[in-house]
């Protein structure tokens, strides 16, 4: 605090630099990471539109590039997909929301390791840059899709961009993994060793539940990334054979490779690939309940439960993985075991889901129901989107019928709604909710309801009838449908011009929420101190916090008719309250 | 082993679903209608459940104490874990009948090879055996795109064709091969997905039941070619395709 004050009594560039980018303080590095996110996300959005125009309206020119061909389309999926599940659903929820709230929340004046932390945001930036030079580098971006499975990620000649192309990804998410583990250890130890005191394991509100839970994911599954990442290079640079197998034949030429096997990487990659789905959204599902809570008035019904929950998730999570790759050429009798596994996982989901609807509904039977402010809004359409993507999960998760959906439409539908809406969801929630504390000001409430409503819309209309065009049959990673068999696929283009239009709605209903920023940063209404009349310790009063006696969600007067003003006890409230 | 005895009443595919020619296809469209239905009703539920928390604003608190007793506390999640579980079991014994064992010893045996960005079709010939196969035989130039030995004596009469040419109602056992990447073999109306894989020989088997031309996709990113990896499968009568494979033999 002390170097920001110095710096705006007198302004310089470098002071300014040193005190809000290089820099160990935990909001300065939240605030970087917000960037980060929002540099990732503008242009994975913008990928996306041009893969979404060119599905709609396959003539179509991008100004400067022409055409998009076979090749262009799959660097664009590609690239869109490496974008936003690492740089904006990982870094958002797992990286910029602790560093900005994490310390307050539980009472802690900096993070356990402020070096590691600003270290991540240095790794997470270059390997952003080093990602984003696969589009200049000789042959374009890679093309394997964000999974990259081998041979075609190891041997150069499989295809353009997975020669340079390729080895940007693999050096980019090399660098964006060894930040994850030191950002990790430092969220883990912050968590585990810096809370004020009384704030024990029972009363840290769900949101750090998350963050410990998603950090060990985080340890855990990012090392195996790191390690088969490692294994990769030296498939296509040291001549070992990890993946590729004994007389691979690309374009009639023959690797000189021992015996290695692609389905270690598949193995490999969703053992990382499966948890990381949980790293983007477990701090979303803390977020939602601490927001239904906050904006119902309501405890957590079963706030243990759903501590209990979350580490159920986490601890699942990795016994799943399997189930990416029913029809991989696995064993049959694996397909059984992560078929049940994954329908396991389905339990705690669901608990968590009742647990929201239970605190809703009690909070709806509350004098003036519940309170619709915009970060309520999103938590609910997190909790929509969450339900609507949730549910298509048990399909998936028998072998049986994964067998016709898998790698369709059907598939993109439900990961986009789970991960990519839910998890975009949860971010929006917490900028909405949160920027009073960052800027001291409030988000225009009119501008939000907005933004909220079209971007629901324009959500659903994208992605809902995805469901149909997988059932249909439709494939990922088509570019057109002109091949031999074309004439005997189902007509698709009608429902990509629907499709396409839906996320133009989705992508124009963002200028809202820019708008909604840039304004209410510069003559947004001015916040009281906890205008959310929020429990959670991020929103004490500035002053000395030495005890904790209470739990994170206290609320009184719960069956009264007289609901009063005061009617929580915040967490820094005094042990000894009148009631 | 048409129904399998699914305790639920039958009825038509999922319409947006093309239509089925495969014989575990009427369990597998069966089973997915269900699940469908079932989900869909929760997701109405669930979002008609919101509706009502979102407009409701009552004029004074009522108290909204659950139950104390847990059987009613737990029975929602008690339902849900019922119903996951009667889907998780139905869909086993589906794919454990489809993938547990393998095609009849009486079954066709073909072989398909996937290639950038090319599917091959090889049929073993009259001595229902496959030749050989060597790497670096590979010339699609010269006519050899699979790598056959020509010193193989098994190899002289096998047939290798870009059309997978089927006979209804009889079994057919593949065998799925890649010689460069990992490619999926997807036959919307077989309601059938496998990936071939370099090092790897993968069987897979099921019954075509309706006559007609299908589409045989590529469902593994595969390179630049892939959206246009596509074949046709023709399944037609025993009689037809004996002609067919005579044809292709006198080649």
């Amino acid at each position: 605090m002390n170097t920001k004050q110095a710096a705006a009594s007198r302004p310089s560039l470098g002071r300014w630099l040193a005190s809000n980018v290089f820099t160990t303080d935990h909001r300065a590095v939240g605030i970087l990471y917000l960037v980060l996110v929002g540099v990732a996300v503008t242009i994975g959005v913008m990928l996306s539109l041009v893969m979404r125009i060119h599905l709609a309206w396959p003539g179509f020119t991008v100004p400067g590039r022409g055409v998009i061909k076979p090749e262009d389309y799959l660097a664009l999926v590609t690239m869109h997909g490496t974008l936003m599940i690492f740089f904006v659903l990982t870094i958002g929820p797992q990286n910029a929301f602790p560093s900005l709230i994490l310390p307050a929340q539980i009472g802690a004046r900096r993070m356990a390791f402020p070096a590691l932390n600003a270290a991540g945001f240095w790794l997470s930036a270059v390997a952003l840059v080093v990602l984003l030079l696969a589009f200049v580098v000789p042959m374009g971006a890679p093309i394997s899709g964000w999974t990259s499975y081998p041979p075609l990620s190891a041997i150069a000649a499989a295809g353009p961009g997975q020669g340079l192309g390729m080895d940007c990804w693999l050096v980019s998410l090399a660098i964006f993994a060894l930040g994850q583990i030191v950002s990790a250890v430092n969220t883990l130890a912050s968590i585990l060793d810096t809370r004020v005191h009384g704030l024990t394991l029972g009363r840290m509100p769900l949101t750090v539940w998350s963050w410990l839970v998603s950090s060990i994911l985080v340890l855990l599954a990012f090392s195996v990334l790191l390690a088969a990442l490692i294994l990769l290079f030296c498939d296509r640079h040291l001549a070992t054979s990890f993946f590729v197998p004994l007389g691979d034949a690309v374009n009639g030429t023959i690797t000189r490779h021992g015996d290695g096997s692609p389905l270690l990487w598949l193995h490999l990659f969703w053992f990382f690939g499966h948890p990381e789905v949980y790293i983007a959204i477990l701090p979303g599902m803390g977020l939602a309940s601490s927001l239904f809570a906050n904006f119902s008035r309501r405890p957590v019904v079963g706030y243990k439960l759903m501590a209990a929950m979350t580490v159920a998730i986490g601890l699942l999570g990795f016994l799943v993985w399997g189930h990416h790759m029913f029809v991989s050429g696995m064993n049959p009798y694996a397909g059984t075991a992560f078929g049940l596994t994954t329908m396991a996982i389905a339990i705690p989901s669901t608990i968590e889901v009742l647990s929201w609807l239970g605190t809703l509904w009690a909070g709806s039977k509350r004098k003036g129901g519940l309170i619709l402010q915009t970060p309520m809004l999103f938590a609910l359409g997190f909790l929509s989107f969450f339900i609507a993507g949730g549910l298509t999960g048990p399909i998936l998760a028998q072998p049986a019928l994964d067998v016709y959906l898998h790698n369709t439409f059907f598939v993109v539908a439900h990961f986009h709604l789970i991960m990519a809406m839910a998890g975009a969801f949860s971010l929006f929630a917490g900028i909405y909710y949160w920027f009073p504390l960052l800027t001291g000001r409030l988000l225009n409430e009119t501008l939000g309801r907005l933004h909220f409503w079209f971007t629901v819309i324009g959500a659903y209309g994208t992605f809902l009838p995805m469901h149909l065009q997988g059932l249909a049959g439709k494939p990922r990673h088509y570019s057109d449908f002109t091949g031999l068999a074309s004439n005997l696929l189902p007509n698709f283009l009608p429902s990509e011009r629907g499709v396409t239009y839906s996320a133009l709605l989705l992508v124009f209903s963002q200028s809202f929420f820019l708008w909604n920023l840039l304004h209410s940063t510069l003559r947004g209404r001015l916040a009281e101190q906890n205008p959310w009349k929020a429990t959670t310790l991020e929103w004490q009063p500035q002053s000395t916090l030495e005890m904790v006696d209470h739990g994170p969600y206290e609320y009184r007067n719960r069956a009264s008719a007289n609901e009063s003003e005061d009617d929580f006890i915040p967490q820094w409230a005094d042990g000894i309250d009148q009631e | 082993m048409k129904t399998l005895g699914w305790p639920l009443p039958p009825g038509p595919s999922p319409s947006w679903m093309p239509l089925n020619g495969a014989a575990h296809g009427f369990a597998l469209d069966h089973l997915m209608r269900w699940n469908l239905a079932a989900l869909a009703a929760c997701l109405l539920l669930a979002h008609g459940l919101l509706a009502v928390v979102m407009l409701r604003r009552p004029a004074t608190s009522a108290g909204s104490r659950l139950p104390r007793v847990w059987i009613v506390q737990a029975l929602p999640i008690l339902l849900f874990s019922v119903m996951y579980l009667s889907m998780a079991v139905t869909a086993q014994r589906l794919w454990a009948a489809n993938r547990f064992e393998g095609a009849a010893p009486q079954s066709m045996q073909v072989e398909v090879t996937g290639r950038q960005f090319q599917w091959y079709f090889r049929y073993p010939g009259a001595d229902a055996t496959f030749g050989g196969i060597r790497p670096e035989l590979i010339e699609p130039a010269n006519g050899n795109p699979l790598g056959l030995i020509a010193e193989d004596q098994y190899g002289r009469d096998d047939i290798v064709s870009s059309e997978l040419v089927l006979p209804i109602n009889r079994e057919v056992d593949l065998t799925l091969r890649a010689q460069d990447v990992i490619h999926g073999l997807f036959i919307p109306a077989m309601r059938l997905k496998q990936n071939a894989v370099p090092g790897q020989v993968i069987h897979i088997h099921f019954t075509p039941v309706a006559t007609g031309v299908y589409p045989v996709l590529c469902s593994q990113v595969c390179g630049l070619g892939h959206a246009r990896m596509q074949a046709r499968l023709r399944v037609v009568s025993l009689a037809d395709f004996q002609t067919w494979l005579a044809s292709k033999a006198s080649r």
